[in-house]
Formats: C-alpha cells, structure tokens, sequence
C-alpha cells in the first residue's frame, strides 16, 4: 500500500531561454504514515515535485499516483492540505474563520465547521484564539494556524513547503516539536520541504536528498531515529551521524557543477 | 510605524497660510482687473478718482470682471441660507438636482465599471476587446459628448435626472473600471494555489478572494469617479435648455454676466465635490480597518 508513487516522473518548462528541466526521472514511494523531507539547494525541483504532487503542476512525463489516483482526482477527493511558507491568512477573517475557509468552500455544515475548528485549533495548540485576527498573533502562532487550516478537512496527506523557513530558529524547534506531536497523534503522511538539514533529520523517517539541473534525487536516506523523539535526540550520535549522511548526500549532487 | 501625528494646529496652520495668500492674491487680483472699468466710469462722469475711491469700488461693483472674496462669499451665503430650499434662486435646490444626478450617475458608473472589471479578470476575450473602447470613450472629449446624449434622449422623451446620470456614469465608471481590474488581480499566486488546493470554484474564489482583496483599489477608484461624476454632471447640465442644477446656474450667470452667482455656483460645486469625496474616504477608512486591510 502507498500513498504516493512516482515513476520517472519529469518536468520541463519551456521558458525563453529554452527547457528548463524542474524534475528529471524523479521515481519515489511514500507509505502511509510516513514523513518524508525534501531536502535540496535552490532549484533542485524539491518544491516543483511537491506541487505536483499537489496537481498545482503537472508532470510532462512519468506517472505520478496520489492515494492510487491521477493527483488531478487526488486533489478534488480533497486528500491533501498544502501549508506554504507565508501562512496566507486573510487578515479580515478571525483564525476561526480562516480555518472556516475550506470548510466553507468545501460545503461543511455550520455545526460540523465548528466541531471540525475547535479540533483543529487543538491539534495546534491554538484553543482560545479563534476569534482573534491574524495581525494579532505571532509569526510561529499564525503559522500554526495555516496548518489547523490544512487539516480542517482530514485529507491523508499534509504536504508542507518550508513551512517554518520565514521563523527564527528558537520558534522552528517549538513548532518542530509540535509537529512531530501533531504528526504521530493524526498518523497523517507528511511531505515536508526544507533548506535545512538538522530540520529534516530530526522531523522524518525518510529523507530524500535532491540536487538541480536537472532536478532530481541522488540519495533516499531511510533514518533509522525511533518514532519518539524528543529534542535532546539531536545529540545522539545517531542523529549527527545521519546528518553527515544528508550533508555528503548534497556534496554529491553539486560535485557536477 | 507609525509617525508621530502633529498636533492640530500643526495641521491646520499650513493650510490657513495657503488659503490667506490666496485670499490676499485674489482680493489684489480683483482690484486690479476690475480698476479699468471704474477709471472708465469716473472718467465718464468727470470724477476725480482716489486710490481709497478706486479700492473700494472695484471691491463692491454690482457685475465685477472679478468678484472679491467677500462677495462671493455673500453670494454663497445668499444662495444656501437666504432663500426657501424651494426657490429656483437656492443653490441648495440646484445642488440638490447636481447631488442627485451625480449619484445616480456614480452608481450606474460603478457598477458597469465593477461588471466590466470582472468581465475582464474572468473573460479572455473581453480581457482583449473591452480595454481599448474603454480608453478611447475617454479620449473623447465629453464636452461633445454630453449635448448628444441630452439631444438623443429627450428626442426619445428622457430629460431630467438620467440623461445627466448617463454622462456622469460615462466619466465615472472608467477610475472604477482600471481600479478594480487591478485590484481583482492582486491576490498572489500563493493564494490562488490554496484555493485550487481547495478545488474552488471560480466563483468560490471570487467572493472570498478577489473581491475582497480588490476593496482597496475599489475605494481609491471611487473617490476619483465621484469627482468625475459631478463634473459630468454639471457638464450635462450646461446645454441649452437646461434650467436647473448647478451647471445651469453657472450658464445663466455667465448669460446675465453674473459674476458674483458664477463664482458662487462654482464654490458651490466644489464643496460638493469635497464633501463626497471625503464621505467616501471615510467609508474607506471604516471598511478597511474593519477588514484589516488599512495602510
């Protein structure tokens, strides 16, 4: 069973300076339950995989499944939420109200919206916000908020791209932790997108180093950390040697330029 | 943030400086372009002119070149506090004709302006073709326009407010029109991608994405086109026949060459004008610190 299955999937753009290859025979699967970190320099197509993942891109060759289907039906069976890096709060909506989003545009009933928000803000540790606005919360607590907005709907799938790039580091290791708590209490599959390798060692069960032109994975990094991991983890020397794993494996994809 | 604010009379005392210079610069205008008549008219009767004699009359001739202040005032005052609100000498009844068309004019011009927009944002062939008619309406100049439209419609058996509003719309629709194609096109990809995300629907992200993103843009465009819209009006008001409103006004003054009722007529508009434009910054500003989007 597999949530998604990538088969030498590729992605050129046509621009004016000629192809630009995102993605070049990108093959992967992913598990239920598993969180899997895209990790790569600029340009390595870490992002472009994850929106097609998302069917805000399409692939022009390879197959690509999402729970079985085209990402297209994926994507209309709602089986994800998408977290950006800016939180993207609509600033005349309470946080309860931008959680309500979805829901709304989604044909949730009232009572069901206002059950699903209050588990959500939970989740997210946000109780007692709902009905503040944005400009009124922290830059950690808005995003927090775009991910109870992200899981309103119970997709499967959670699909982060660098959610937590724009915070400071002290803020990111909170956030860090709470995810890893969010993740294991909702057992969602998780495809999180980051610039930074402590980040990603400490939050996935797989890691896929990526490198650019043309975009593609040089290494698959299954890690070895049990499922409970508390922050101190980072340092055990099974963490910094895994982190060692994730910086050669970038070394390697730059050796080619 | 935010500056700090001066104090009141650091506000107010600029502008009363300005508007003295302007006064002292009008009321030395007014001498100086009315004295030729009245050295005339001295010489006439064989007069021995005075420079106290020479100011004083220049400031107070029953149909000066140039009115001074004083007496435009006074024409002003006459007109909105001196006459029965029914009289055909009130200026707040000829304004009240002008208000009315101009509001009627900025709303037909406002909601064509908003229907084009989303026409545009959302339909790639009006997105081609509206565009260029929009500006060339525009290039026309609507002091040929406006008679037109009067003439063709009373022809038709239309007089009164909506040939008027017709012309008002005309100049005021088009602000809207640029704004709001704009203002509809601001939300950033970020934002479209969630809502594809959510597979919305087209309309879905209209209502709860453009069009509340493009207030801003809406309210900037809004204060221009109700200031086109007087003008258009009062414009729509100046051809022959017309016998009410303020642009009316203005033309019977300049018939009978009353200066004083000219002036008066056109302080008159101006007010007006100033007065809407600020009623709508301060929906503005109400709606978007309610929305969270004041700047």
């Amino acid at each position: 069973m597999t949530v998604i299955e990538a088969c030498d999937v590729s992605l050129t753009f046509q621009t004016a300076d000629g192809p630009v290859h995102a993605l070049k025979d990108v093959s992967l699967t992913i598990a239920p339950g598993d969180f899997v970190s895209f990790i790569g320099p600029s340009g390595c197509g870490k992002t472009t995989f994850l929106r097609t993942i998302a069917a805000l891109e399409t692939p022009t060759g390879g197959t690509l499944a999402v729970n079985g289907m085209t990402p297209e039906a994926a994507r209309k069976a709602r089986a994800y939420g998408y977290v950006f890096q800016a939180p993207g709060l609509y600033p005349w909506r309470t946080i309860a109200g931008n959680i309500s989003l979805p829901l709304e545009i989604m044909g949730f009933s009232r009572s069901d919206r206002a059950q699903r928000i209050a588990r959500v803000l939970d989740l997210v540790d946000l109780t007692g916000f709902g009905s503040k606005y944005p400009w009124q919360l922290s830059g950690g607590m808005q995003q927090r908020a775009s991910i109870a907005r992200a899981l309103a709907f119970d997709a499967d799938i959670l699909l982060m791209d660098e959610p937590f790039g724009a915070l400071d580091e002290i803020v990111r290791d909170r956030l860090n932790e709470a995810l890893l708590d969010l993740w294991k209490k909702t057992g969602k599959t998780i495809g999180f997108v980051t610039h930074s390798i402590p980040e990603a060692v400490y939050l996935s069960t797989r890691i896929v180093v990526m490198s650019p032109r043309p975009g593609r994975i040089t290494r698959v990094i299954d890690s070895p950390l049990p499922r409970d991991r508390p922050l101190e983890i980072r340092d055990t020397p099974e963490f910094i040697a895994l982190a060692q794993q994730v910086r050669e494996g970038l070394r390697e994809g730059h050796s080619y330029d | 943030m935010t500056e700090a604010s001066p104090t009141l009379a650091g506000r107010i005392m600029p502008v009363l400086t300005v508007l003295l210079a302007i006064v002292v610069i009008w009321y030395l205008a007014a001498v100086w372009m009315n004295a030729p008549w009245v050295r005339d008219q001295a010489a006439r009767a064989d007069a021995v002119l005075t420079t106290d004699d020479l100011v004083r009359q220049t400031l107070t001739l029953e149909r000066p070149v140039l009115p001074a202040p004083h007496q435009v005032a006074a024409g002003l005052w006459d007109g909105i506090t001196g006459q029965a609100i029914t009289s055909k000498r009130s200026l707040v009844w000829h304004g009240w004709i002008t208000l009315s068309a101009t509001l009627a004019g900025f709303a037909i011009g406002t909601a064509a302006g908003i229907l084009l927009a989303v026409g545009i944002v959302h339909n790639r062939a009006m997105d081609q073709s509206v565009m260029p008619w929009a500006v060339a309406s525009q290039t026309v100049p609507i002091l040929a326009i406006a008679p037109m439209v009067i003439v063709v419609m009373a022809s038709a058996g239309v007089t009164g407010l909506l040939p008027k509003a017709i012309i008002a719309a005309w100049l005021s629709f088009f602000p809207v029109l640029v704004g709001m194609v704009k203002g509809l096109r601001t939300p950033d990809a970020m934002q479209l991608d969630l809502m594809h995300s959510w597979n919305a629907s087209g309309s879905q992200r209209f209502w709860h994405l453009r069009l509340p993103n493009s207030l801003p843009y809406l309210f900037a465009s809004l204060k221009v086109a109700i200031a086109a819209a007087l003008v258009g009006t009062i414009v729509g008001e100046l051809p022959a026949g017309a016998t009410a409103g303020l642009g009316a006004r203005l033309l019977s003054g300049s018939y009978y060459g009353q200066t004083v009722q000219i002036w008066a007529a056109l302080f008159a508009a101006a007010i007006l004008a100033a007065a809407l434009v600020m009623l709508i910054g301060w929906i503005e500003s109400l709606t978007l610190r309610r929305m969270g989007l004041a700047r």
